[in-house]
C-alpha cells in the first residue's frame, strides 16, 4: 500500500462529506422555505438602519389608525406611527430575544442535562431536583418573576426568558443521554480508553444534537411570545422601541377599529416561528446520517 | 494445572462480580451473582474460548477481564500485575494492550463518525504518531481486514454487518493491542459471513501475536478457533479443558449436555433423547451444592448439599463435578455423520479451496 492513494483519496471525499448536510437541505423544499423565511426576517432587521423607512417612533397626530396605503403600507398605529418601520425595527427586538434566549438556554441547559444523564448517581439527583423545581413553576411565571427581579429592559428579558427555557433543555439531554449511553459504541469508547469528556463531546453529545436541536427552533417561537408577553407588562423592549409583541398587545385594544395594526404583527410572529420550525425540522433530517 | 507464570498473560482469582437486583426503600436489596467465584489463567499467544448458554455470565466476564466492568471480589492480574485496583487513569492506558471486539457490529460503532476516525481513534488516544502516520495506519489496516482503504470516509451505516464487524476488528487493533477479547464477534452475522471473520480473526492473530479471547454460544464456532474452551453454567466454569479433548471427551454433565445439542446435518446420526430439562435456575437464588444439581441426570444427594470444588482431571483439564470420574466411564454415543461418499467429499473440498481464496474486494485494492 503506497501512502500516495491514501492521501489522495481521503481528500476529495472529505469535501463531499462536509457539503453533505447541506445537499441534503437544499434538496429538502419546505426546509429550504424555512429557511428563506428566516434569512429574510434576520436580513430585514439587520438592514433596518439603511431602509428608507420612517422612524419608527415618530408620531403623526393626522394619520391616526390609518389603513394601507400608498404613504403607510401597513398603515399606522394608534397614534400614527407607520406600522411597516415598526414591524421592521421590532423584527430585531424579537429575533434577538428569540434566538439569544434559546442560546443561553441551550447553553446551561444541555451541559448540565449531560452532566445529569452521564454520570448519574448524585450528580443526577442534585441537577435533576433542581430541574424539576424549575420545572414545576410555569414557564411565562418564571421569566416574569425573573425579569422583575433583573430589572425592565430587552437584555434582560431575554436572560430571564432563557433561564426560564434552561430546564427543558436539562430534561431533554439528561433523557437523550441516558438513551445514547446504553449504546455498545459508548462502552466502545471507554475500551479505546478515552477520557469522559471525550466520550461526551465525540460520543454522547453529537448523538443527542439532533432532538436538541428541535426543541431548539421550537422554543424559539416560545421565547418570541415570551418576549411579547414581558413587553406587554413593561418588562421588555422599553417604549417607545418596538417589538412584535408589544405591537400586537396594542393591537388587540383596537381590533375594530384598525384590525391591520393586529394583522402584520401576528403574520410575522406566525411566519417567523413557521420558519424555524420547517428549517429545525430540515436540519434534523439534513443532519442525520442515516438518512441518504 | 499451572500455567508457568511467564506464559500466562491474564489470571483471574475467585472472580466474583455481582448485580444489584430490585432496590426500594423497604426492601432488601437483592443481588445477582452474574460471575462467581471465577479462577482462570490463560496463556500467551492462545484462543481461549468461554462458552455457556444465555445468562451464564459470559459477557460479564468478558467484560471483567477487560476491566470495562469492576469485580465486587477477587483479581484479574495482567501480566502479573492487579488490574482490578488501578486508577482511572491506569485503565484507560492499559487499553492500549487489551482491546475488545463487541458483538453486535450495529451498536457497537459510532453512527456520527467516519471509519476512518473510528480506527483512528485508538491511535491518537495510545500512540504518538503523526496525523499522516496515522492515516497510512489506517489503510493499512483497512486492507487488512479486507476493506478498501477509501471506506475510510464513509459512515458505518454504510456498511453490512459483516463489514462493519471488521471495521470493529481493524479499530481493535488499532492501537497495537496484546489481547483482544471478542464478546459473541461473529454470532450477530449471517453464517456465511461468520465464516470469514473468524478466519480474519485467526489470521490477524499470528500475524500480530494476539492472544485471542472468545466469548460464544456457538460451539462451532468455538471447535474450529479455541485451543482450550471454558464451559460456564450460572456463573461458574464447569469444566476447562483443551479443545479436542472436551469435544472428543466432556467430562462433566452439563458439557456433555451442549455436546448432544449441536445440530447435525444428518438425519439419521440424530437422537431423540432429551438433552436437558427445565431451564437455567434464576441467578437470584441460585441452588445449593452444585448449581448444576436440579437439572443433572446423576445428581445425587452430595450434589445438593456441597459444592464441588474444581478438580484437576489430568491432560491440563479441570472439571468442576462429584462424579466426574464415574461420569466419564459412561460411554457417550455422541451423533456422528456419516462418511460422505466420494462425489460430496470432492465437492466439499472444491469449496473450501475456494472459499478460502480472498474475496474480490480485498483483491481489487491490492
Amino acid at each position: 500500500m503506497s501512502a500516495a492513494t491514501t492521501a489522495a483519496e481521503p481528500a476529495e471525499d472529505i469535501i463531499q462529506h462536509e457539503s453533505r448536510a447541506w445537499k441534503k437541505l437544499k434538496t429538502n423544499k419546505s426546509a429550504l422555505f424555512g429557511f428563506v423565511i428566516v434569512i429574510f426576517f434576520i436580513v430585514i432587521a439587520i438592514a433596518a438602519p439603511i431602509l428608507p423607512i420612517p422612524d419608527p417612533a415618530a408620531t403623526d397626530w393626522g394619520a391616526v389608525r390609518k389603513p394601507p396605503s400608498a404613504a403607510h403600507w401597513l398603515g399606522t398605529d394608534e397614534i400614527g406611527r407607520d406600522i411597516l418601520s415598526r414591524m421592521i425595527w421590532g423584527a430585531q427586538a424579537s429575533l434577538l430575544a428569540g434566538v439569544v434566549s434559546v442560546f443561553i438556554a441551550v447553553l446551561i441547559g444541555v451541559p448540565f442535562g449531560l452532566l445529569s444523564g452521564y454520570f448519574g448517581g448524585w450528580t443526577d439527583q442534585a441537577i435533576s431536583r433542581v430541574t424539576d423545581a424549575l420545572l414545576a413553576t410555569p414557564f411565562l411565571i418564571l421569566a416574569i418573576a425573573l425579569a422583575a427581579f433583573l430589572g425592565p429592559s430587552l437584555t434582560n428579558a431575554m436572560l430571564a426568558i432563557g433561564l426560564s427555557a434552561m430546564p427543558i433543555f436539562v430534561r431533554l439531554t439528561r433523557g437523550q443521554v441516558l438513551a445514547v449511553k446504553t449504546e455498545d459504541y459508548v462502552e466502545g469508547a471507554r475500551a479505546v480508553g478515552l477520557t469522559h469528556v471525550a466520550i461526551m463531546a465525540r460520543y454522547i453529545l453529537p448523538n443527542v444534537f439532533a432532538p436538541v436541536l428541535v426543541q431548539a427552533t421550537l422554543t424559539v417561537a416560545t421565547a418570541i411570545i415570551a418576549e411579547a408577553s414581558l413587553s406587554f407588562l413593561g418588562l421588555g423592549q422599553q417604549p417607545p422601541a418596538p417589538s412584535w409583541g408589544s405591537m400586537l398587545n396594542v393591537a388587540k385594544n383596537f381590533m375594530e377599529q384598525a384590525p391591520w395594526m393586529a394583522w402584520w404583527p401576528g403574520a410575522a410572529i406566525f411566519l417567523v416561528v413557521l420558519g424555524f420550525n420547517l428549517l429545525g425540522d430540515g436540519l434534523r433530517d439534513a443532519l442525520d446520517p442515516h438518512e441518504s | 494445572m499451572r500455567i508457568p507464570t511467564a506464559d500466562r498473560i491474564i489470571e483471574t482469582r475467585s472472580l466474583t462480580r455481582r448485580f444489584a437486583g430490585k432496590t426500594g426503600l423497604f426492601r432488601a436489596t437483592t443481588f445477582v451473582s452474574a460471575v462467581n467465584e471465577v479462577s482462570l489463567e490463560i496463556r500467551r499467544g492462545e484462543t481461549f474460548s468461554i462458552v455457556g448458554e444465555s445468562g451464564c455470565g459470559k459477557s460479564t466476564l468478558a467484560r471483567l477481564l477487560v476491566r470495562l466492568l469492576q469485580p465486587s471480589e477477587g483479581s484479574v492480574l495482567y501480566e502479573g500485575n492487579d488490574i482490578s485496583t488501578l486508577s482511572e487513569g491506569d485503565v484507560r492506558r492499559l487499553r492500549k494492550d487489551l482491546q475488545f471486539v463487541f458483538q453486535d457490529p450495529f451498536s457497537s460503532l459510532n453512527p456520527r463518525m467516519t471509519v476512518g476516525a473510528l480506527i483512528e481513534e485508538p491511535m491518537r488516544v495510545h500512540t504518538r504518531l503523526s496525523r499522516t502516520e496515522r492515516r497510512r495506519k489506517v489503510a493499512e489496516l483497512l486492507s487488512k481486514v479486507g476493506l478498501r482503504p477509501a471506506f475510510a470516509n464513509r459512515y458505518p451505516h454504510e456498511f453490512s454487518g459483516g463489514q462493519r464487524q471488521r471495521i470493529g476488528i481493524a479499530r481493535a487493533l488499532a492501537s497495537g493491542p496484546k489481547i483482544i477479547v471478542g464478546d459473541e464477534p461473529v454470532s450477530a452475522l449471517d453464517v456465511s459471513v461468520q465464516a470469514q471473520v473468524i478466519n480474519l480473526l485467526e489470521d490477524l492473530k499470528s500475524e500480530f501475536d494476539l492472544t485471542l479471547i472468545l466469548i460464544a454460544h456457538d460451539l462451532a464456532v468455538i471447535r474450529h478457533m479455541s485451543d482450550r474452551v471454558a464451559v460456564m453454567y450460572l456463573g461458574e466454569i464447569v469444566e476447562l479443558a483443551p479443545n479436542d479433548a472436551l469435544f472428543d471427551k466432556p467430562l462433566h454433565p452439563y458439557t456433555r449436555a451442549l455436546m448432544r445439542a449441536i445440530p447435525i446435518a444428518s438425519p439419521h446420526g440424530r437422537t431423540m433423547d432429551a438433552t436437558l430439562t427445565g431451564d437455567v435456575p434464576s441467578p437470584l437464588a441460585p441452588p445449593s451444592g452444585c448449581r448444576f444439581h436440579p437439572r443433572c441426570p446423576h445428581a445425587t444427594d452430595l450434589c445438593s448439599a456441597q459444592k464441588p470444588a474444581a478438580t484437576e482431571a489430568g491432560d491440563g483439564r479441570m472439571v468442576a463435578c462429584h462424579h466426574w470420574q464415574k461420569i466419564a466411564e459412561i460411554p457417550e454415543v455422541f451423533a456422528q455423520e456419516p462418511p460422505r461418499n466420494q462425489t460430496a467429499a470432492k465437492r466439499f473440498a472444491l469449496f473450501r479451496e475456494r472459499s478460502q481464496q480472498k474475496e474480490p474486494t480485498t483483491a481489487a485494492s491490492k
